[in-house]
C-alpha cells in the first residue's frame, strides 16, 4: 500500500496534465471559456445577496452581511460536494483507461478532487472583491490559517473520494445515495446558519460530530469573522483525522483496485 | 538469459457476479454482506494454467479462437489485471496496444491528447516533446493536429493512438488485434515498424487472427483453446495444427447444418408424400427450380435416396475440403419396386446460390439405369478446383422426363478452404509466366 502512495507521488506529472485537460476541455467550445469559473460564483452571490437583501431580509445579528457570510461557507462546499459526485462517476466514466491501459485508477478521483479545488480557487477573487466592496476586511493573521483550512479540505475530500468512487464501481447505487446524501449534509452544516445560533448551540454535540462543520466554521472565522480565530483546535484535530481517514480509505482502494478492471 | 516475459502456471477466474444483480449498498450493509457479496458467485475461468515464456528479442505470437483467453494473457501481461493463481514476469518497459487512443479526451485538441496518452503510457512531457514530430509523422495527421480529436474519423483516431504508443519506445510490445485500424499502406507502416522493432532487439508479444502474419513474423507461436495452452512452437507447426482444430470445428458445423437441414426437409417431404405432392413440396420439374435455392425435399419416394456421404481422398467421410482436393459424392438408394427409368443427378451451388455445377447421368449419354432394391452411386471429382467458400449440393433420382423419385435440394454442405485468397467461384488449374523483363522483389517480411 505504501508503495502505492509512494507512486502517487510519481503520478504527479500525470495528474496535473489530466486536472488541465479536465479544466481545457469543461470550457471548450464555449464563448467566454475560462471566464465561467469566475462568473459562476459571481452570480451565484448576486443572487444571495439580492435575495437575502431584498426579497426575504435575514436580519439575525452577527451575519451581517448575510450574502457574505453565507457565500464563505458555500464555496468551500461547492467544491467538496462537486468533487464527491465527479469522483463518484470518475472509475466508471474512466473505465476505458482501467481496462485496456495500465493506469493508477486513484488518479482519477484524486483528479476531480484538484479540478474542483482550481473552480474553488477562481471563485475566491469574488470573494476578496465583494469583501472589499462591502468593506468588511477579514484579521489579516486569521488568513494564516487560510492555507491550512484548504490542505485539510483537501485531505478529507480526497479520502472520501476515493471511498466514494470505489464504492461505486461495484455498488452503482452509490452515485445515487451521495446525490441525497450531500443535499442532506449541506442543510446539517452551519453554512446557511451560524454556528451561534440557539437552536444549533443546544444540538452543538451533533454538529460537532459533523467535519464539514469545522471546515465551514473555520472558513467563516477566517474570512468573514473579525477577530482571533478560536476554532483552530477543532481544525487541526480535523486535520489529523483527515490524514487518518485518508490512509484508511486509500486502503481500500488498494484492496479493491484488482477488481476495477473486471466491474467498472 | 532471462526471458522478457514468462508466465507461470497462470490462472484468470473471472467472477460472474450473476446473483449480484439486484444487490445494493443498502442491502450489502443491511445484511452485513459487502465482503460476501465481493466474493464471486459463479466463477469463469479464462486461462488454466497456462505457462510460457517469450525470449528477449523475440517475435511471439499468439492464436485461438474468440474467447479462448488471448486478450486475457495479455491483459495479464501487461498488468491490467492480476492473475488468480501463479506469477506473471514481465523484464521491461510495456507498452500495451490493446485499445488504441483509450483515454483521448474528444474535447482538446490531438496535440493535447498526444501529450496527456504520452503521459499516462509512461513518458516525460520532454521525452514526448522530442518524439511529438515523429508522432504526427508517423500518424500522418499534421493538417489536424490542432483540431479536437472528436473531429477525428475512427481511422484517424486509432492512427494517432497507435502512433503514441508505439512511440513510447517499449522493451517489450504488446500488440492486441490492432493491425486492422489503417488502409493498407498505415498496415504496411505499422509492420515496418514493428519489423525495425525487431532489428533492435525489442520483445513483441503479438495476438491476432491473421495466421499469415504469425507465420511470416513470429519466431515462436502459441495457440490457446478455452484457457488452455494447446501448442507451443515453430509458428508454421502451431498455425497448422490450429487450422487442423477449426475444420475440425467447421466439420461438426457443417455436420450439425446439414442434419438440421434433412430434418427440415423430412417434416416438409412427410407432408408431400401424402398425395399433395407439387402443392407443398415442391414443382414436379424440378429444372423450373433450378436455380431457385431453397432448401428442401420432394418426389414421390419410388427410389428414394437414404444416405448421402461425402467423401475425402482416403474415403473417408468429410465436409472441409481443401481446393484442389478429391472429393466424392456417395448416394445409396432403395427401390420400392424394380425400376428402369431411374437418372442420378447432381448439382453444386455455392453460399449464394449459384450453380456452380449440374449434371446428371442422362445429360452424359448414358442410359436409364435398372434398379432392384439397395444401390449405390458414387459421383467422384477428381480436383475440386472451387475457391474458398461454403457449398451445397443437390442430389435427385429421377425419371428420364424430370419426373422426381427423390429430390434432395441444397441439403448437404461442405466447405471449401484454401490458403490463397482468390475470388470467384471456379480455380482453374493455372501458372503465370513472365518475359525476363518483369522481375519481382524479394517478398517483403
Amino acid at each position: 500500500m505504501f508503495s502505492n502512495l509512494k507512486s502517487l507521488i510519481r503520478y504527479r506529472g500525470l495528474i496535473t496534465s489530466l486536472v488541465a485537460r479536465e479544466l481545457k476541455a469543461r470550457y471548450r467550445g464555449s464563448v467566454l471559456g475560462f471566464v465561467w469559473s469566475f462568473i459562476n460564483p459571481l452570480l451565484l452571490l448576486l443572487i444571495y445577496s439580492f435575495v437575502f437583501t431584498w426579497v426575504l431580509p435575514n436580519p439575525t445579528p452577527g451575519i451581517q452581511p448575510y450574502a457574505l457570510f453565507m457565500f464563505c461557507g458555500i464555496l468551500p462546499w461547492t467544491w467538496f460536494a462537486a468533487s464527491l459526485s465527479e469522483a463518484a462517476n470518475s472509475l466508471i466514466a474512466g473505465g476505458n483507461l482501467i481496462k485496456k491501459v495500465l493506469f493508477p485508477a486513484e488518479v482519477l478521483p484524486i483528479v476531480s478532487v484538484l479540478t474542483n479545488m482550481v473552480h474553488f480557487f477562481l471563485g475566491l477573487p469574488i470573494l476578496i472583491a465583494f469583501l472589499i466592496i462591502y468593506r468588511h476586511p477579514p484579521d489579516a493573521w486569521d488568513l494564516i490559517w487560510f492555507p491550512v483550512a484548504v490542505v485539510v479540505q483537501l485531505v478529507f475530500t480526497c479520502a472520501l473520494a476515493l471511498l466514494v468512487s470505489a464504492l461505486a464501481v461495484h455498488f452503482r447505487d452509490v452515485r445515487d445515495i451521495l446525490a441525497n446524501v450531500l443535499t442532506l449534509w449541506f442543510f446539517a452544516t452551519p453554512i446557511i446558519y451560524p454556528m451561534s445560533l440557539e437552536t444549533v448551540q443546544r444540538y452543538k454535540w451533533i454538529f460537532n460530530a459533523n467535519p464539514f462543520t469545522h471546515l465551514a466554521v473555520s472558513y467563516q472565522e477566517i474570512l468573514f469573522y473579525y477577530g482571533p480565530i478560536g476554532h483552530w483546535r477543532w481544525l487541526s484535530a480535523l486535520g489529523a483525522l483527515s490524514v487518518l481517514l485518508f490512509l484508511a480509505c486509500y486502503w481500500l482502494f488498494d484492496r479493491l483496485r484488482d477488481s476495477f478492471a473486471e466491474a467498472v | 538469459m532471462t526471458p522478457a516475459i514468462e508466465l507461470t502456471n497462470v490462472s484468470k477466474v473471472y467472477r460472474r457476479y450473476s446473483g449480484r444483480q439486484f444487490a445494493t449498498l443498502k442491502s450489502a450493509l443491511l445484511q452485513r454482506s459487502i465482503l460476501r457479496d465481493l466474493q464471486p458467485s459463479e466463477t469463469f475461468p479464462a486461462l488454466t494454467d497456462v505457462s510460457f515464456s517469450v525470449p528477449k528479442g523475440s517475435t511471439y505470437g499468439v492464436i485461438g479462437r474468440n474467447g479462448s483467453g488471448k486478450s486475457s494473457a495479455l491483459k495479464l501481461v501487461a498488468g491490467i489485471t492480476k492473475p488468480t493463481s501463479g506469477t506473471v514476469r514481465v523484464d521491461g518497459r510495456i507498452s500495451a496496444l490493446i485499445e488504441l487512443g483509450a483515454g483521448f479526451h474528444p474535447e482538446i485538441s490531438g496535440r493535447e491528447n498526444v501529450f496527456i496518452n504520452g503521459i499516462m503510457l509512461g513518458l516525460s512531457k520532454r521525452e514526448i516533446q522530442d518524439r511529438f514530430d515523429d508522432i504526427v509523422d508517423f500518424a500522418e495527421l499534421r493538417e489536424f493536429i490542432d483540431a479536437p480529436v472528436k473531429t477525428y474519423s475512427s481511422g484517424m483516431y486509432m492512427r494517432l493512438g497507435f502512433a503514441v504508443a508505439i512511440h513510447v519506445d517499449p522493451d517489450v510490445l504488446l500488440v492486441d488485434e490492432v493491425l486492422a485500424v489503417g488502409d493498407e499502406g498505415f498496415t504496411h507502416k505499422c509492420l515496418d515498424k514493428f519489423s525495425e522493432f525487431r532489428r533492435r532487439g525489442k520483445t513483441i508479444l503479438l495476438v491476432t487472427h491473421s495466421l499469415n502474419l504469425v507465420e511470416r513474423f513470429c519466431d515462436e507461436a502459441l495457440w490457446i483453446d478455452q484457457g488452455h495452452v494447446q501448442t507451443v512452437g515453430d509458428p508454421k507447426r502451431v498455425v497448422n495444427a490450429y487450422l487442423t482444430a477449426v475444420e475440425e470445428n467447421e466439420e461438426q458445423l457443417m455436420i450439425a447444418t446439414t442434419a438440421k437441414a434433412l430434418e427440415q426437409a423430412g417434416q416438409e417431404g412427410q407432408e408431400g408424400r401424402d398425395g399433395s405432392e407439387g402443392k407443398k413440396g415442391g414443382p414436379v420439374d424440378p429444372t423450373d427450380n433450378m436455380f431457385r435455392a431453397t432448401e428442401g425435399r420432394w418426389g414421390s419416394r419410388e427410389i428414394e435416396i437414404t444416405d448421402v456421404t461425402l467423401l475425402d481422398a482416403n474415403g473417408q467421410p468429410s465436409h472441409v475440403f481443401h481446393t484442389g482436393d478429391p472429393l466424392a459424392i456417395r448416394l445409396k438408394v432403395r427401390a420400392q419396386q424394380p425400376n428402369d427409368d431411374c437418372v442420378f443427378g447432381i448439382g453444386l451451388f455455392n453460399a449464394e446460390g449459384v450453380c456452380c455445377y449440374g449434371t446428371n447421368t442422362y445429360i452424359e449419354e448414358m442410359q436409364p439405369a435398372a434398379l432392384a432394391g439397395d444401390g449405390e452411386a458414387t459421383f467422384a471429382i477428381d480436383a475440386l478446383d472451387l475457391v474458398e467458400g461454403t457449398y451445397k449440393i443437390d442430389v435427385a433420382v429421377h425419371k428420364r422426363d424430370g419426373y422426381p423419385y427423390d429430390y434432395h435440394r441444397l441439403l448437404y454442405t461442405f466447405r471449401v478452404k484454401s490458403r490463397t485468397h482468390d475470388v470467384g467461384i471456379y480455380r482453374p488449374r493455372h501458372s503465370w509466366k513472365f518475359s525476363a523483363s518483369v522481375r519481382f522483389p524479394a517478398t517483403r517480411g
